[in-house]
Order: C-alpha cells, then structure tokens, then sequence
C-alpha cells in the first residue's frame, strides 16, 4: 500500500466494511475492488453516463464522481443490496418492473438505471412521462431501450404508461 | 480516470479548513461536494497535493434562512436543497428553478452552491443567478469576514477573487419572489447551456451564462433596460462587450444570437415591456 493511504469504514447494503484505500480511490473503484460488489459498473468515467449510479443515504450518487473516502458515515446502497431494502422476499418493485416491461437489452446500464429510479421516483413522486424521461437525463442506455425503461418507471410510481 | 495522488483532510470545522488552507497553500484544494473537482481531478487539469474536506460540515455552512429582506444561503447547501426548499420558492425561486437545472439529479444530491460559484465556470446556471440577483457572497479567510458583490467575484476562466487562505461561507440574496426568468439553452441531456440568460426584474439584473471567459452580467442590456428601452430594444445589446467561445456546440456568432434571442424571450418572461 503506498504512503498515505488511509483506513475507513463504509457501510454497503448494511454491511460493514474496514479498508485501506488510497484518498484519490473512486467510490466505484472501492466498491467493485476492495469489496468485490461488481454489480456497480464503470461506463464512462466522466460522470456522464450513470453506469456506476448507486445510493448515498437513499439518493443517487455517480459513484465515479465521489471518493471512498467522502463515502465515510453514509449508507451506501448497490444493485446487490436493493431487494433487501424493500418488504418481501423477491426484487425490489423497480427491479421487477424492469423485468416485466423488459427495461433492459444489454443490461450494462442496469443497475445505474435501477437505482437511479429508485431515487427519483422518492424525490418526484408525482412524475409523468416527460419527467421521467428528463429525471434519468443522467443515464445513458447505448442500446437505446428508453421506451420499455421508462415504461417499468412509471409502473412503480403508480402511472401505467 | 484515476486523479493524480493527494492527501486528504477531512475538516471538522471551518477554522480547521481554513487552518489547513494556511499551511499548504496553492497546493490544497477545498472540496466541498466534489462533483466539478473530482471531474477535474480525474482529467488531471488540477492536481492537487491536498484536499480538504468541508462536504460533512455542517451549521451556519449549511441552510437557508429568510432575515427581513434577505434570504441568507450557507456555502454548503447542496442543489437538490435550493430545488426543493418551500422557504426559498417563497422568496427567491428564481434560485428554485435554477438549482433544477444544474446537470441531473446525482449530480444536485452532491453538488453545492458555493462549490459551484467558487469553481466559477462561465457555462453554469447558478453563478449568472447570483449576478442577476445582485447577491453578496461571504468569504471568510484567516483575517476574519469579508463580503464580496457578486458582479465584483469572478476574474477569469475558473477564477474568481477568492484568496487561495479563503472559503465561501454564506450567499446572500434579496428577497425575490416575482419577476424573474432564466433561459437555459442546450442540445442534449444532463449538459452546461450553450446560451443561458437570467433575470430578475427587481435589481434591473441581467447576465449571461457562457458568453465569455466568466460568468458576466449583460451590462449593455440593464443600462438599456435603466434607460427606459423595450425588451427587444435592450435585448438587441445582449452580446455587446461579450466574448463568446467557438466551440463545438456553437461558434461566437450563433451564440451572440442566442444571447440576443433568449435575452428578450427572459426579459419578456420578467414582466419587461
């Protein structure tokens, strides 16, 4: 480990984890590296395309554009850890309406998208479909899936498209 | 992309931040929620030897408050808090709707005001707010307070008058509930405008977002306006004195005629004959 690495605690899923990180470590780096939680993927690296989106205390956050050491102190929650954050034993609602609307094609920005969902349905619970669309202007889905995507969203927030 | 090493400072308190600023120097950067630095960082166009950490403090850093004719805003309060506080929609929404458009959501549940006033892009939505508003920001540095006119705050291409000892504490407003407009231009999602215009009818405050190398108030436009002109007569002066960047989103001419268009629909929009 090099010189000026430092120790902190970060709580994932519920869990907590005690690492040795270097301060310029990305939150996404920690996850997927130090943690093994590869279900948060990279995209882009420049806060552009959401791949990596995963919660800090309920909201989403692009994990390539916070350190793991701002992470201190927060509830981190990833792609692994959301079923557990809702009632019943299956997937989280958003996780299943993804499936039932087939919100996905080649599913790399999946989890990004679920959880950047999640969160914006919380924070605007009254969207319709043009807000929907502009509330997840921050992920890109490159196979351009946004119809069935958006259509999953709305479902969860109580608007069938 | 992996920023250039650095060591890290977490601040507990101001004065341990502004400590922490007196002794490194050029060579530290405040970071409060990260989402202009890091980026920057992560291209390596700023490489730091020290962060210091102020996004966990807290207090007087942190909050709105309504005091008579003022809204006082704490340097800390991040942009999903401007977009969603029923205190400052009463009393100055134009920093409401203008906090609503900064990037995309993950992006506002981290970045903060005076962090992005302090990065001082000419591209971003709430430094032209702040112009328009006629706001005073509050930098405290090892000498104790000083207050700074927000058309007196930017210098240069991400410069601002900010000491390198000196941290953005607080922003002030007037009370502003009427007459307000921002005109935000861009082609794709989750992007800086390419022309943004705001105004608040109040202060006669125009300025203009990505038409030169700072954030600018349209002086030509309020003296137009002071003057007694039309909105389309004022809006006509949009791009006087300005220098607008050619890039690949637009060259200088296209955006002085942005500037002219989306300040007289701004203008309109704010009650301007």
């Amino acid at each position: 480990m090099v010189a000026n690495a430092v120790q902190i605690r970060l709580s994932v899923n519920g869990e907590s984890h005690d690492l040795e990180v270097e301060p310029r470590t990305l939150l996404v780096y920690a996850l997927r590296d130090d943690i093994g939680l590869t279900g948060t993927n990279i995209g882009c690296d420049s806060s552009s395309c959401g791949a990596c989106t995963v919660l800090v205390d309920g909201r989403s956050v692009k994990s390539c554009t916070m350190l793991a050491v701002q992470a201190e102190g927060a509830e981190i929650t990833t792609i692994e850890g959301l079923a557990a954050t809702s009632d019943g034993d299956g997937l989280h609602p958003m996780q299943q309406a993804f499936h039932e609307y087939h919100g996905l094609q080649c599913g790399y920005c999946t989890p990004g998208m679920i959880l950047a969902s999640v969160s914006l349905i919380d924070e605007y619970p009254d969207l319709d479909e043009s807000g929907v669309r502009e509330g997840l202007e921050g992920n890109l889905c490159r196979c351009t899936g946004y119809n069935n995507i958006v259509k999953a969203v709305l479902q969860v927030a109580g608007k069938e498209a | 992309m992996i920023p250039a090493a650095f060591d890290y400072i977490r601040a507990t308190s101001a004065e341990e931040a502004l400590a922490a600023l007196t002794e490194h120097g050029d060579d530290a950067k405040l970071m409060a929620g990260g989402q202009s630095l890091i980026p920057l960082m992560r291209y390596r166009l700023v490489t730091p030897g020290v962060v210091v950490d102020i996004g966990n403090l807290d207090g007087d850093l942190r909050g709105i408050s309504v005091n008579g004719d003022t809204v006082r805003i704490g340097a800390l309060t991040r942009h999903t808090e401007l977009e969603h506080s029923a205190e400052l929609e009463a009393t100055c929404p134009l920093l409401n709707h203008v906090a609503s458009l900064v990037g995309d959501p993950a992006v506002r549940h981290r970045g903060t005001l005076g962090g992005s006033l302090a990065h001082a892009d000419p591209a971003s939505d709430l430094p032209a707010a702040v112009l328009a508003l006629g706001a005073t920001l509050v930098a405290r540095g090892p000498g104790g307070e000083r207050e700074i006119a927000a058309s007196d705050f930017f210098t240069g291409f991400l410069e601002s008058v900010l000491a390198p000892d000196e941290m953005l504490t607080e922003v002030r407003v007037p009370v502003t509930a009427d007459g307000w407009n921002y005109q935000k231009f861009n082609r794709r999602a989750q992007d800086w405008a390419i022309v943004g215009v705001a105004v608040c009818r109040g202060g006669r405050g125009v300025s203009l977002v990505n038409m030169g190398p700072t954030p600018m108030r349209a002086s030509a436009v309020e003296e137009a306006v002071a003057g007694g002109a039309t909105a389309a007569e004022a809006a006509a002066h949009a791009a006087d004195e300005t220098d607008p960047p050619n890039d690949l989103n637009g060259d200088a001419d296209y955006r002085s005629h942005l500037a002219r268009v989306l300040t007289r629909r701004a203008l309109e929009a704010a009650g301007f004959a």
